[in-house]
């Protein structure tokens, strides 16, 4: 096990260190472009460029790049938040992003897996039948639709707060009430996701030998879902929601961009927009990495959840 | 070699003899005719019947989105300054004043001024501004200044599309000749007859010498005051209507004995003219005249010789005063394009590198393998901004192509790894079989084995995975040029998610301009996902008998 993870892991930085130098000459073979700004004092930035080494050959400037990476520089804002370090602006836009994902995930797997459930056990009767309904429509509609409705619905008619608070007090009501719209837009396809997979994972594990077993050995159709079917079915479950957690949080750009979350995806939409390379180059290790550690994590969970699976074990 | 040994036997068709030349045969030939891997699909999918349906569905988009464009009057580059996020009206409600759904009306509240503005719209020209004439009214203390002022707000049904009435225009002189003919011709009227300047609302409320630009409802110089007027005593001097004992509107027409008079040679006159009245002043650069809107949009549009009839939006416009309809048809044309484009791109490569990797396995496999998974692990997002940096560099491609070159090659760049491994998943599963065994024993080449037996197998999952990569590539789409990563408009084109985008200031003002290609792009995900998920089960021969 403790082989296999290592591979994975090697393969997952080998994966992104080739992505990152492939991005990395892609964008500084471009032309650098300084945008000059009023009240800014152009010869310093110009002199920051030249010392940092952004005027020579690409390859020359990948090594010191990797190597600042390990001292934790990711290299300054040249176009946005001229001359400060991008790793800082980062750092302090990470939280609103996490914010929203965690109350997202916190409202759908609780919803999503009791609505899979209810469905699974009431399998193909009228209940079952609304709920896959609800399932394939809100698996569906882009997120965006959902951004418009909430908008439409509970901020403009019920009151709702339209755009997210100000401020750093990340766990007061205030906030709460304040990136509600945004969560409940991010929410409803999650939930229709974990409510679509629980329910085929369980209609599977109901029809199995052992929960006939179970009954016979005089269970209660009660004692045997939850104390067999469920804890099996957990078992493809379980990695889900940690590979829809970790995906998420690369994925709620359009969602930052409707309600002004101040989040990582709007910095990413205006490193592009600025052609600001150092904080594109970031954002996009930031995002692919994610990725790449979303699929290891959940392969790496099967085997930490099911004693069955051995992985990278001897065939 | 092996061909030369077995040529070395010599043996001729004679030296075979037959086993049971005359042996009865007790089988019969099957009645009933063999049922195929293909049609065996297509029975259980006709049996889906969400399936079936989302199909029809799919069906009627794909031919709105073909002939919509062909069938609309409007282009994506129709842009009308006034005719903006105009409401959608339905042509039963056009014909029928007594439909109140779809009818481009609004129900709203107004003031007595804007009441009398729209209701004078009405009177003057029989656009019904006020849809029916209907209204009712009630009385509120409002408090204007700090100070307890008695109103009367009027409900009506607004009419968007005659709400705007008369406007005060300048026009050349050719062009006040070419509208008179063209009122003579149709019989429609176009030119109403002007107020003279010193009695206009604005000029009154200059008399008073305040400033109420900030607080009035209408627009300066509005031309639909064409009844006289009373200023409220105190401010903000609100202009009311002077009604005569009957409680009918009094005109205000400029009656003048110039010779500006005699230039207005039509026979279209206005109700109660009797040829006094003054229909244009005269300027340096011609004439400024008093047109009714609705019908000069028509009359230019005839001039110019487009197909445009009428203003008639039957999804409403837009905040850039663009037909929604046209350009949701040409966003869902480019979509579908785009979507199927690159789905056989990806159907292409996707299934010789699968092909490729699953037979030969190996090292070849470890290697290809290693590659797709690097380029699977980059999000199309970085992709296409990189692309199209990259392309924007270079000068030779020109600016306008740019955002669909881009999209192309990064879906390209990127999109076939789902396919190649579900292709070298297939060729896995039965490289091994029993039966290519024995074609490679009877000497099949590689290419045979993989295309002629081993292939076919993976069609099911190929049509699935085309058929699904289709809304993936949409909603990308629409999402990137929902965010601004991708500009798609253009003069001849635009894209859903554009107009996502520039519908989003009104999502509260006019929720039409977003909820027809919201409910567009919502329905073709569903309907693709449905068919999708159809066909998946219809190709997926271990459900069979299931269901």
């Amino acid at each position: 096990m403790v082989k296999y993870t290592l591979k994975r892991l090697f393969l997952m930085l080998f994966t992104l260190f080739i992505i990152m130098t492939m991005c990395f000459v892609l964008i500084k073979s471009l032309p650098l472009v300084v945008k000059s700004t009023v009240g800014q004092d152009a010869a310093r930035l110009e002199q920051i460029i030249v010392s940092r080494g952004y005027r020579r050959p690409v390859i020359e400037q990948y090594g010191t790049y990797l190597s600042r990476i390990f001292q934790g520089d990711w290299g300054i804002g040249i176009n946005m938040e001229k001359g400060t370090y991008v790793i800082d602006n980062f750092k302090t836009r990470l939280p609103a992003t996490m914010l929203i994902n965690v109350y997202a995930m916190l409202f759908s797997v609780p919803i999503g897996l009791l609505l899979g459930i209810y469905a699974a056990l009431k399998k193909n009767k009228w209940q079952d039948q609304v709920i896959s309904t609800g399932v394939m429509v809100f698996i569906s509609v882009p997120s965006y639709v959902y951004a418009f409705i909430v908008q439409y619905l509970f901020c403009f008619k019920l009151g709702l707060p339209l755009q997210m608070k100000a401020g750093t007090d990340w766990l007061s009501w205030q906030m709460f009430v304040s990136v509600l719209a945004p969560v409940m837009s991010l929410s409803f396809g999650t939930i229709a996701g974990f409510a679509r997979y629980t329910r085929a994972e369980l209609t599977e594990v109901l029809t199995s030998d052992f929960m006939l077993l179970a009954r016979t050995k005089g269970l209660t159709k009660g004692q045997a879902t939850f104390r067999h079917a469920l804890r099996n079915a957990m078992v493809p479950i379980f990695p889900m929601i940690i590979g829809e957690f970790v995906g998420i949080i690369g994925g709620s750009l359009i969602i930052e961009q409707i309600f002004g979350v101040p989040g990582v995806g709007r910095l990413y939409l205006m490193s592009i927009q600025t052609l600001d390379y150092d904080y594109f180059m970031m954002l996009s290790t930031f995002y692919t990495f994610i990725g790449l550690l979303a699929g290891i994590l959940v392969d790496l969970s099967y085997g930490f959840i099911d004693p069955r699976i051995r992985m990278g074990g001897r065939k | 070699m092996e061909e030369k040994t077995i040529n070395n036997y010599e043996i001729t068709a004679e030296s075979f003899e037959f086993a049971q030349l005359d042996a009865n045969i007790h089988d019969s030939k099957l009645d009933t005719k063999p049922v195929g891997y293909l049609k065996d699909a297509w029975r259980r999918f006709a049996k889906n019947k969400g399936s079936v349906f989302a199909a029809c569905i799919i069906l009627i988009m794909l031919l709105f989105a073909i002939f919509a464009p062909i069938a609309s009057e409007y282009t994506v580059s129709f842009r009308d300054p006034y005719f903006r996020t105009t409401l959608p009206i339905s042509s039963a409600a056009k014909n029928n004043q007594n439909i109140d759904f779809w009818d481009g009306c609004s129900k709203i509240e107004v003031s007595k001024t804007m009441f009398e503005l729209y209701y004078g719209i009405n009177v003057e020209s029989n656009q019904t501004a006020v849809k029916r004439g209907e209204y009712t009214s009630r009385t509120v203390i409002q408090e204007i200044k700090k100070k307890q002022v008695e109103t009367t707000l009027y409900t009506i049904r607004l009419n968007s599309y005659y709400k705007i009435g008369c406007m005060y225009k300048n026009l050349t002189e050719e062009e006040y000749l070419a509208i008179q003919k063209y009122q003579d011709e149709t019989g429609k009227q176009v030119l109403y007859p002007v107020v003279a300047k010193s009695q206009r609302v604005t000029a009154l409320l200059d008399a008073r010498d305040i400033s109420t630009a900030s607080s009035k409802p209408y627009v300066n110089d509005d031309g639909n005051f064409w009844y006289k007027v009373t200023l409220s005593t105190s401010a903000p001097y609100t202009p009311t209507a002077a009604l005569d004992e009957d409680g009918n509107f009094v005109n205000n027409y400029a009656v003048d004995a110039t010779t500006d008079k005699d230039a207005y040679t039509s026979t279209m006159l206005v109700e109660g003219d009797t040829k006094q009245y003054l229909y244009a002043i005269k300027n340096q650069g011609g004439y400024e005249v008093r047109i009714n809107y609705y019908e000069y949009f028509c009359f230019v549009h005839s001039a110019e010789g487009d197909k445009i009839t009428e203003p008639f939006f039957a999804f409403g416009t837009n905040g850039d005063g663009q037909d929604i309809l046209t350009c949701l048809a040409k966003g869902a044309r480019f979509s579908f394009l785009l979507a199927i484009f690159v789905s056989l791109i990806n159907l292409t490569i996707g299934s010789i590198y699968g092909a490729i990797e699953g037979y030969y396995g190996g090292a070849a496999d470890m290697v290809m393998e290693r590659i797709s998974d690097i380029l699977g692990a980059i999000p199309m997002m970085i992709v296409l901004t990189l692309v199209r940096l990259q392309l924007s560099d270079k000068s030779d491609i020109s600016p306008a192509v740019i955002p669909v070159v881009s999209l192309i090659i990064s879906f390209m760049a990127t999109g076939w790894v789902g396919m190649a491994a579900s292709v070298r998943m297939q060729f896995y599963r039965y490289k091994n079989q029993e039966y290519i065994l024995a074609a490679r024993t009877l000497g099949a080449s590689d290419r045979r084995i993989m295309f002629k037996h081993i292939f076919p197998n993976a069609i099911g999952t190929l049509i699935t995975g085309c058929v699904l990569v289709i809304p993936g590539v949409m909603f990308s789409e629409s999402s990137l040029a929902y965010l601004g990563i991708l500009d798609l408009s253009s003069s001849t084109s635009t894209s859903i998610g554009t107009l996502l985008a520039n519908g989003q200031p009104y999502f509260n003002t006019y929720p039409h301009v977003l909820i027809f290609p919201a409910l567009f792009i919502s329905l073709l995900m569903l309907s693709f996902n449905l068919f999708g998920n159809g066909l998946r089960d219809a190709f997926n021969p271990s459900l069979r008998g299931a269901e």
